[in-house]
């Protein structure tokens, strides 16, 4: 429990107050989140449910810099997004892996070494060997993507995020094209990193078992606009460091739970 | 259901025999009909050519490469520069790309006498037209390949704060790559062309003006022996063009 105490005594990674995100400028009709107010502790494990359109990965881009929002605040980690990007203190996965395909693994992984350089302001060291061994990738760093199954792609993309040593980790549906087995192992592995890191993990999902499992928090969004209709805290229904077992009692009742609001939600 | 591929010897030597079969056609079928060898000369006869006039044949060869080479090399440089800028400065491409590609809408049987005025007649008109006609393909595959980089591929080098020059670099350029050498395969072709056409307009030496003097000579196994050699010309550029595909392209 060491995470917890922790970030007590850290800023909170994310405090949104009124937050209105939307396309196509200003007065658009567009309106993708609505009024979101979210604060999300230092070294928590936040799982984002939500149907299509709800705004969930748009959150997400709003708090990697990659989106304004329309109005509302929002500070990462005490300070402005922008800057947190500019330090490298956020890594993104994405659904899809998004490794370059003409790259081997080790320098998909280094890919976070060899651009930006400039605008940043701390070291990276090059850990991609200890990274692909922690991922489970040790003899694969001369592999190209196409030669790797859809886990090892998405391990890949995991441990480039990580080369930077982010304070936070976003990931948008990173286990979404993944078949079952594989999909329980990572977030078996997930949890372990998470657990040994102590990064703030957002993590977006359409699967309620996977949002409870993983997250020591869920948070359900509603679409049209999309807003915060359920805030369930997932510690009393676990154990210490965020363990349960899937198929643990008190774990099924928070999913109906969840499932109640995701179908109202919808 | 899908067909077996064929064992690997087979799939040489059924394409030797079909076109073994078709030379070997041609060589008995044509005389036994009564076709006169002035109007199409037979296989050995155009081989002929090449032990007679071997000079004379390598002698024309050697412009026609040069131009066809200098534009090929020209018109896909241009390409690809223009794309580059196109791609990085959205107002001069919706100003611009119009009016180039209603140039491209013009015959470039129709271009080569203005270009023949403009340039006069030395080697530079057929370069020019060579250029002209790999100009086209080129850019536009390459404007299409450097915006091909999916938006998580563009939102991954934003998180990582990549300048706009890293994101030519390393994401950009190597997505162009594929569709760069498709238009280029396609540019090995028609820089020959471009070449030969300048020669007919306008030349006394290349390939081109070697397949007017042999035709209007009724020299038929000279003209056959003149194109034999542009199409060989075509092919070797071809395979250059695959052969460095192979090594820049490794997945």
């Amino acid at each position: 429990m060491t995470i917890k105490l922790h970030a007590d005594l850290t800023p909170n990674a994310i405090e949104a107050q009124r937050l209105d995100v939307g396309y196509g400028g200003r007065h658009s009709a567009v309106k993708v989140l609505s009024g979101l107010d979210l604060t999300v502790a230092a070294g928590s494990f936040l799982s984002i449910l939500g149907p299509s359109g709800c705004g969930k990965s748009t959150l997400l881009r709003v708090v990697a810099d990659l989106l304004d929002p329309l109005g509302g605040t929002i500070s990462v980690l005490g300070d402005t997004p922008h800057a947190v990007r500019s330090r490298r203190d956020v890594g993104f996965v994405f659904q899809d892996s998004t490794l370059l395909p003409w790259r081997t693994v080790r320098d998909n992984v280094r890919l976070p070494l060899g651009v930006g350089q400039g605008s940043l302001t701390r070291q990276i060291e090059d850990r991609s060997e200890e990274l692909l061994e922690l991922m489970g990738l040790g003899g694969f760093g001369e592999r190209l993507p196409h030669q790797l199954s859809g886990g090892q792609r998405q391990r890949v993309a995991i441990a480039r995020a990580l080369l930077g040593q982010p304070k936070l980790l976003l990931m948008d549906e990173p286990f979404g094209a993944l078949d079952e087995i594989t999909r329980d192992r990572l977030n078996d592995e997930l949890l372990a990193l998470w657990r040994r890191t102590g990064t703030t993990i957002l993590f977006v999902t359409h699967s309620i078992a996977e949002a409870a499992y993983l997250g020591e928090r869920v948070i359900v969004l509603a679409a049209n606009p999309g807003r915060l209709v359920k805030d369930l805290d997932m510690r009393p229904f676990k154990q210490d460091g965020n363990r349960c077992s899937r198929e643990d009692g008190t774990i099924v009742a928070a999913m109906a739970d969840l499932r109640k609001a995701l179908e109202l939600a919808s | 259901m899908r067909q077996e591929p064929l064992p690997p010897t087979l799939a040489i030597a059924l394409p030797v025999l079909g076109a073994a079969s078709i030379l070997l056609t041609w060589q008995f079928l044509l005389p036994w009909l009564g076709v006169p060898a002035y109007i199409v000369p037979t296989p050995t006869a155009i081989l002929g050519v090449f032990q007679k006039s071997l000079s004379l044949l390598l002698g024309n060869l050697w412009p026609t490469l040069i131009e066809a080479l200098a534009g090929f090399a020209i018109g896909n440089l241009a390409g690809v520069l223009l794309a580059v800028l196109f791609v990085h400065n959205r107002v001069l491409q919706a100003a611009y790309f119009p009016i180039v590609l209603f140039f491209n809408t013009i015959p470039i049987l129709a271009l080569s006498p203005i270009i023949m005025l403009i340039f006069g007649l030395g080697m530079t008109p057929k370069i020019v037209i060579a250029a002209v006609i790999c100009f086209f393909p080129t850019l536009v595959n390459m404007i299409r390949g450097l915006d091909s980089a999916s938006s998580n591929e563009h939102e991954l080098f934003r998180v990582l704060s990549a300048t706009r020059w890293e994101v030519f670099w390393s994401l950009r350029l190597p997505r162009a790559l594929p569709m760069l050498f498709s238009s280029l395969r396609i540019a090995s072709a028609t820089a020959v062309i471009g070449a030969i056409v300048g020669e007919w307009i306008g030349s006394d030496k290349g390939l081109g003006a070697l397949i007017i003097q042999a035709s209007f000579n009724y020299q038929s196994d000279r003209l056959y022996a003149a194109i034999v050699l542009s199409s060989g010309l075509s092919i070797v550029l071809f395979c250059l063009v695959v052969l460095i595909e192979r090594r820049a392209i490794r997945y």
